[in-house]
């Protein structure tokens, strides 16, 4: 207990880097997972087409590897000027976008298609549609799911210890040097307990509030809310 | 195109999505152009960047990695699927001594980074045990731990999506509760769930790449090695694209497995009321594909 009191500034640093990693990467992963997303339902195979593509890579490429890539490639390409955390972020941000797309899309789906026709009807385009009637509603649905792909990216940069990162994780490295490995390997663990309890916990109250009722039609889906999104990433 | 999002274009609306089309194809080629000329630029094209793939040594070296990477996949994917089941049982007990201390090892395994849970036989068997624990078993205690957690929540979601009246079916013929859950309800809930089983699979075999962090000589961990040397140009890119490319096909192979079992229908669809049906009902019309 004490050499944790006594390293709390590294705990301090390391959890303020894996809360910066986490926020950067979310907000890169939302914008583009919501774009593909967009995409992937589009009436234009030259967007739809690509982004699926993108979408099982992400899914299939261990995130290990990307980092891997991104990280130890970009000064290969002549990519100078971006600190390990900047590389880190990118990696991170294109391989949560995958899964936020994912979301969005099975939130798309449980939007009752009378939204959708009676959105045609009044003469509403595609693009209309999609940002006035569907993703509104479709991304209030997927709060739950979206919950988990942001708390999987929590727990996601820990990665990043193995790619000169000093985040969280790392901490164990540092006081492993000193041999206080263990007080490092039970202190890092209860902060990420704490950090990711909380944080579904902060997400169930969000889920809560801007959980709406569905008056859905008999012609609807017959679910209202999404099933569980399949696994985490 | 069943879908409902938009219209059927028109003449105008078809040459828009044709505008669109040739906008989107110029962007992608684009991408492409700046990416590969990027990589031209920098010489990753170059001969003795890739050279490395014919030597032999290089290639046992790879196979050697790959090998080990499905060690670990194949422990540590058995002894998730036992440990999972172990504690959905647990959780599903009707005593509380034994559902307690379930969903707790639940709910802290899988708040927990696979990495994180790793590092603790890793780096903490010396000091805790006295002696060091090989690699290898770093990997599958990290990788069990976190998805044996994930895939009790995944068996105990399938248990409780059987209709009520099958245990009631068992308990009424006079089944205890273990056995209605080995006979009756878990043979029906992991049927049901198979396509997200093996969706948590694929998880466990990607996830084997973390082992690269804790130094187990795995598939990346052989082609890292390859980078080390100069007189192939310390060939970064070449080696991550042919790593990545080997997972890439490894985890697609399962994730197509599971789709093809989701679309034959893995599960025997039920009505509400409890009939087994061979046939599946009628999907409602779904906005997306």
């Amino acid at each position: 207990m004490d050499v944790i009191v006594d390293n709390a500034d590294k705990f301090w640093v390391g959890m303020q880097t894996t809360l910066t990693l986490t926020a950067a990467s979310a907000l890169v992963a939302i914008v583009l997972g919501v774009l593909l997303a967009a995409f992937r339902v589009s009436p234009v195979p030259s967007l739809r087409i690509p982004a699926a593509g993108f979408v099982n890579l992400m899914q299939n490429l261990p995130l290990t590897v990307l980092f891997f890539l991104v990280v130890f490639g970009a000064p290969k390409v002549d990519i100078r000027g971006t600190s390990y955390w900047t590389r880190a972020v990118i990696a991170l941000g294109l391989y949560t976008a995958g899964f936020v797309c994912e979301v969005v899309r099975s939130g798309i789906n449980t939007v009752s298609p009378g939204q959708a026709e009676a959105a045609r009807a009044i003469g509403l385009g595609f693009t209309q549609n999609l940002r006035l009637i569907i993703l509104p509603q479709a991304l209030r649905s997927v709060v739950g799911p979206m919950a988990s792909t942001l708390i999987a990216l929590v727990k996601n940069t820990s990665v990043a210890v193995g790619f000169a990162v000093l985040e969280l994780t790392s901490v164990v490295n540092q006081l492993n040097e000193t041999g206080d490995a263990v007080p490092g390997l039970f202190g890092v663990a209860l902060c990420y307990l704490i950090l990711i309890l909380a944080m579904s916990w902060a997400f169930e109250v969000l889920e809560r509030k801007v959980a709406f009722r569905r008056w859905a039609p008999s012609c609807s889906t017959s679910r209202d809310r999404p099933a569980s999104s399949g696994t985490p990433p | 195109m069943g879908t409902v999002l938009f219209d059927e274009p028109g003449p105008a609306g078809k040459q828009r999505n044709a505008a669109v089309t040739v906008i989107g194809l110029a962007f992608v080629a684009f991408l492409a152009y700046v990416a590969v000329k990027r990589l031209d630029d920098s010489g990753q094209f170059e001969a003795r960047r890739w050279e490395w793939i014919q030597y032999e040594g290089i290639q046992r070296n790879l196979l050697r990695g790959l090998g080990a990477t499905l060690k670990a996949f194949v422990l540590a994917a058995a002894l998730s699927l036992v440990l999972g089941m172990v504690l959905a049982v647990g959780r599903l007990s009707s005593r509380s001594v034994v559902r307690w201390p379930a969903t707790a090892v639940v709910t802290v395994f899988r708040a927990l980074p696979v990495v994180v849970l790793m590092f603790f036989p890793y780096l903490g068997a010396k000091p805790l045990l006295g002696t060091s624990i090989p690699l290898l078993w770093c990997v599958v205690f990290g990788l069990t731990l976190y998805n044996g957690s994930v895939l009790a929540e995944i068996f105990r979601a399938g248990v409780l999506a059987v209709p009520d009246g099958q245990s009631e079916a068992a308990a009424a013929i006079g089944l205890t509760r273990g056995q209605s859950l080995r006979i009756v309800l878990f043979p029906q809930a992991v049927r049901a769930m198979l396509p997200t089983i093996i969706s948590q699979l694929v998880v466990v075999l990607k996830d084997t790449a973390l082992g690269f962090v804790i130094g187990y000589q795995e598939l990346l961990f052989e082609g890292q090695s390859i980078t080390d040397e100069s007189r192939f140009g310390r060939p970064i890119i070449p080696v991550a694209i042919v790593v990545g490319a080997v997972y890439v096909l490894a985890c697609s192979l399962l994730s197509i497995l599971a789709t093809r079992i989701e679309r034959r229908g893995g599960a025997v669809h039920r009505k509400p009321g409890g009939f087994a049906e061979g046939i599946p009902p009628i999907e409602p019309a779904t906005l997306a594909d």
